[in-house]
């Protein structure tokens, strides 16, 4: 297909060391983008997203999460701890534009594959490391997995409902953030690069890039000493905004009203009971003072209606609503099937996987998936053979000692 | 070398709150300029929300507002207007990278929809940032955080069982929306060097939840009929993912590997696991305990974690490197030894506002230097800047299009 439209980063390719799971989410995000990404794993430690607790088969090729988080990428198996791996690795660094990382700080470096070494191999390489909490500092050598890092950064405290106990995230959050932050880092680098020929070295420890997205409770303590606890589903500039039972088990609706107009129009809808003119909720401060009653009538609304006919009933009126989907919820939903959300994707192992398609939508060029998940080594002839042009003896003679394994 | 990684890039930002104006934050830190639209009069509305010094309410010392907006520069312009709309298409002609939020129906109706906007500058890339996207049923259905983060699935996963869902805190999906317009608006960036075009990029903030935070529960959900729910302080699968209250406040306790669970057992027991651990055959398997036992097994906890604070926990922890964490509140945040000799945060001195600590980088790039060279701009401080030097406009003009509600 002479036609066929460019990915944006084609032609880029980037070498990611990365392992559950900030790493990996960085390098699907590059190769969602068009760039080749080459995954360096082993068998001797297999990355724990091959084994998610989701991997009910228990083998490396056949963990949903993988299938969907660590698509177009390629997988070589390579030991970095067997010495004769590290020149196959700087051959193929010479060849690459970006190299991810999400070790402890000391690990590249213990291996002769810090920045300083590799710059000495290709001195263009942008290298980014995503360590837990940075590659200096007091706490440098932490031990963090990505549902505590929230923990740290002072997210998790504002998680729970209003004035109780503190529940969190309860998931990785962090490492998502930080793969999507640096993404654009990275970005920005090779941005950098096309116009000084100059790589560079991005340390993004994962904590400073979940406290930078929580400016507003920064601000709030640096300006008043105020420190904010669990804020439940209240908003301070909104209110009713809260997630209300419907009709079915377990079903929620999500309500948000910021305008006087906004909920005038909210009464209308709902069909102007005598309640709504009462004067606890005469004006957003009445409401907000008022907040456990309001949202105790408006479920007495909603709990008569699904949590599609609130949010068509409430959006026909220009009021805020969508339903709360769960996994099986939101694999239906149409919106989200008309924008391709998840993409039916051939598996040799599975069959089928239905994987999350990239995040954005470029109008003019392709992001979606274009290689399933690996296979542990799948890339390995490609990668050592056609990019290193290594013959196959030495191939052999490596993977004899366990070198490429 | 003042060389910045993104010098020379211009944005005009045409978005209000968090979403946009973080994507545009992003930008202008790594060095792009970016020239920021706000309603004449009121401004954006992150200006109106606060934290405001001593809670006393200015539009001028919004700490989300001064956080989201330093290094722009702030100008008014009522894009509503016919005048006002053939100067921001004056502005576009020099722009790389515009950000927007509006629902397509809303940018059609104006007539500022891509295909229009692209007449005026075809190389333009235009970041369009709401809550359900530019295509699909839904995409014109008005939508805050706490709606995105519901279809997008995340709110489901917080909070207990059979209470409501909770929404994340801060509307956190705008933050993460924002960094998705900017990521990939660097992305069309490198497309336009190989095709001389700019292009649309389509942000849903309910599909950045959907794919990257929640998309990969679809896969076990199609693989095995397994469903992602909401279980309170804790996650079911292995036994300790919790988030446990100790002496002074909460700890955070994941141990993925049996051996920094016996690390932990062993701290407890002084030395060896205790007794009524290691004796229990129910507690040999993880995963089971999280199924079935997990209420006892907090239980069991509670004594030695109330017993120690998070601050002796959490150096006890660092000693023998268990992962548990402390759930730190801000002003532990803010007051971190270890962030202080990063340099994290910065202080920045505002007109307004005065000299306050704001968050700061989140990534530290060895050769181009992330920084805030200016505070956030007053309402339409950058008019004279921008309409008369940079677009040619007389004084005189400035003030007619300024009484004709223009700016």
């Amino acid at each position: 297909m002479s036609a066929a439209k460019q990915y944006p980063l084609q032609g880029l390719r980037v070498i990611n060391f990365g392992w559950v799971f900030a790493g990996p989410y960085l390098a699907t995000m590059l190769g969602d983008l068009g760039a080749e990404v080459i995954k360096v794993e082993t068998r001797s430690r297999i990355d724990s997203m091959r084994l998610s607790p989701d991997n009910l088969d228990r083998d490396p090729d056949r963990d949903p999460w993988f299938h969907s988080g660590v698509r177009n990428q390629l997988s070589v198996t390579l030991d970095m701890a067997q010495p004769q791996a590290i020149p196959v690795l700087k051959n193929l660094i010479k060849i690459s534009d970006i190299v991810i990382e999400n070790f402890s700080p000391k690990v590249m470096k213990e291996h002769g594959l810090d920045y300083q070494s590799l710059v000495k191999v290709n001195p263009g390489i942008i290298m980014i490391s995503l360590p837990a909490t940075g590659h200096y500092g007091p706490l440098r050598d932490a031990q963090t997995y990505g549902p505590s890092l929230t923990g740290l950064a002072g997210i998790d405290n504002m998680v729970g409902y209003s004035g109780e106990r503190v529940l969190g995230l309860q998931q990785a959050y962090a490492d998502v953030n930080s793969a999507l932050h640096g993404a654009f880092t990275v970005l920005a680098a090779l941005y950098y690069r096309k116009r000084t020929g100059k790589g560079q070295f991005i340390d993004m420890a994962q904590l400073e890039a979940v406290i930078s997205i929580a400016g507003e409770a920064v601000m709030e303590y640096t300006m008043n000493g105020n420190v904010l606890g669990t804020q439940g589903n209240c908003y301070p500039t909104m209110c009713p905004h809260n997630n209300y039972r419907c009709q079915g088990d377990d079903k929620w609706v999500s309500i948000g009203i910021k305008t006087e107009d906004e909920w005038q129009c909210f009464c209308e809808a709902i069909g102007n009971p005598p309640w709504t003119k009462d004067e606890k909720f005469a004006d957003k401060y009445s409401r907000l003072r008022n907040q456990e009653e309001l949202d105790r009538l408006i479920t007495e609304w909603t709990a008569a209606h699904t949590y599609y006919e609130v949010t068509e009933i409430l959006q026909r009126f220009g009021v805020a609503a969508a339903p709360c989907l769960d996994t099986e919820g939101r694999f239906f939903d149409p919106h989200l099937q008309e924008r391709r959300t998840y993409l039916e994707v051939e598996h040799p192992l599975t069959g089928v996987d239905f994987i999350a398609n990239s995040a954005w939508r470029l109008s003019d060029n392709p992001t979606e998936i274009r290689s399933r998940s690996p296979l542990l080594g799948e890339h390995n002839s490609y990668v050592f053979k056609e990019l290193l042009g290594m013959s196959d003896e030495e191939i052999a003679r490596l993977e004899a000692e366990k070198v490429i394994y | 070398m003042t060389d910045k990684a993104l010098s020379g890039l211009k944005v005009l930002e045409w978005a209000d709150f968090i979403a946009g104006p973080y994507c545009g934050k992003l930008l202008a830190d790594l060095g792009a300029e970016v020239i920021k639209i706000e309603k004449p009069g009121v401004g954006d509305e992150s200006r109106q929300r606060g934290p405001f010094p001593a809670h006393i309410p200015h539009p001028e010392k919004s700490g989300l507002f001064l956080y989201l907006n330093s290094n722009k520069l702030g100008i008014t312009l009522n894009v509503d207007t016919a005048t006002g709309r053939k100067i921001f298409k004056e502005l576009l002609k020099t722009t790389d990278i515009l950000i927007e939020d509006h629902t397509p129906a809303a940018m059609e109706k104006l007539g500022l929809d891509y295909p229009n906007l692209q007449k005026v500058n075809p190389a333009l890339i235009m970041v369009s940032i709401t809550a359900f996207g530019q295509t699909g049923p839904y995409r014109d259905y008005k939508g805050y955080a706490i709606n995105a983060s519901a279809l997008g699935g995340q709110s489901v996963c917080a909070g207990e069982p059979g209470r409501e869902p909770l929404t994340p805190p801060l509307c956190l999906g705008h933050y993460q929306s924002g960094a998705a317009g900017a990521t990939a608006a660097m992305a069309a960036l490198f497309a336009r060097e190989l095709s001389g075009k700019g292009q649309q990029i389509d942000i849903s903030e309910a599909q950045v939840w959907a794919t990257l935070h929640t998309g990969n529960q679809e896969s076990s959900f199609i693989m095995h009929g397994m469903k992602r729910m909401r279980w309170g302080h804790r996650t079911p699968g292995v036994y300790p993912y919790t988030i446990l209250p100790c002496k002074d406040g909460f700890m955070s306790m994941i141990a993925i590997q049996g051996y920094q669970w016996k690390k932990f057992l062993e701290l407890m027991g002084d030395g060896q696991v205790p007794e009524w651990y290691s004796s229990d055959p129910r507690f040999q398997d993880r995963r089971e305990i999280s199924l079935k036992y997990a209420d006892e097994m907090d239980s069991r906890l509670a004594p030695w974690l109330m017993s120690h604070t998070k601050r002796e926990t959490y150096q006890l922890c660092l000693e023998k490197r268990i992962p548990f964490a402390p759930v730190r509140n801000m002003e532990e945040v803010v007051n971190d030894e270890h962030l202080k000799v990063r340099e994290y945060f910065v202080e920045l001195d505002h007109p307004a506002a005065g000299k306050l600590k704001y968050p700061g980088a989140p990534g530290k790039l060895s050769e181009t230097a992330w920084k805030i060279e200016r505070p956030a701009p007053l309402l339409g401080q950058h008019n004279e800047e921008v309409y008369c030097q940079r677009l040619g406009y007389a004084k005189e003009e400035l003030a007619k299009l300024r009484m004709g509600g223009i700016l």
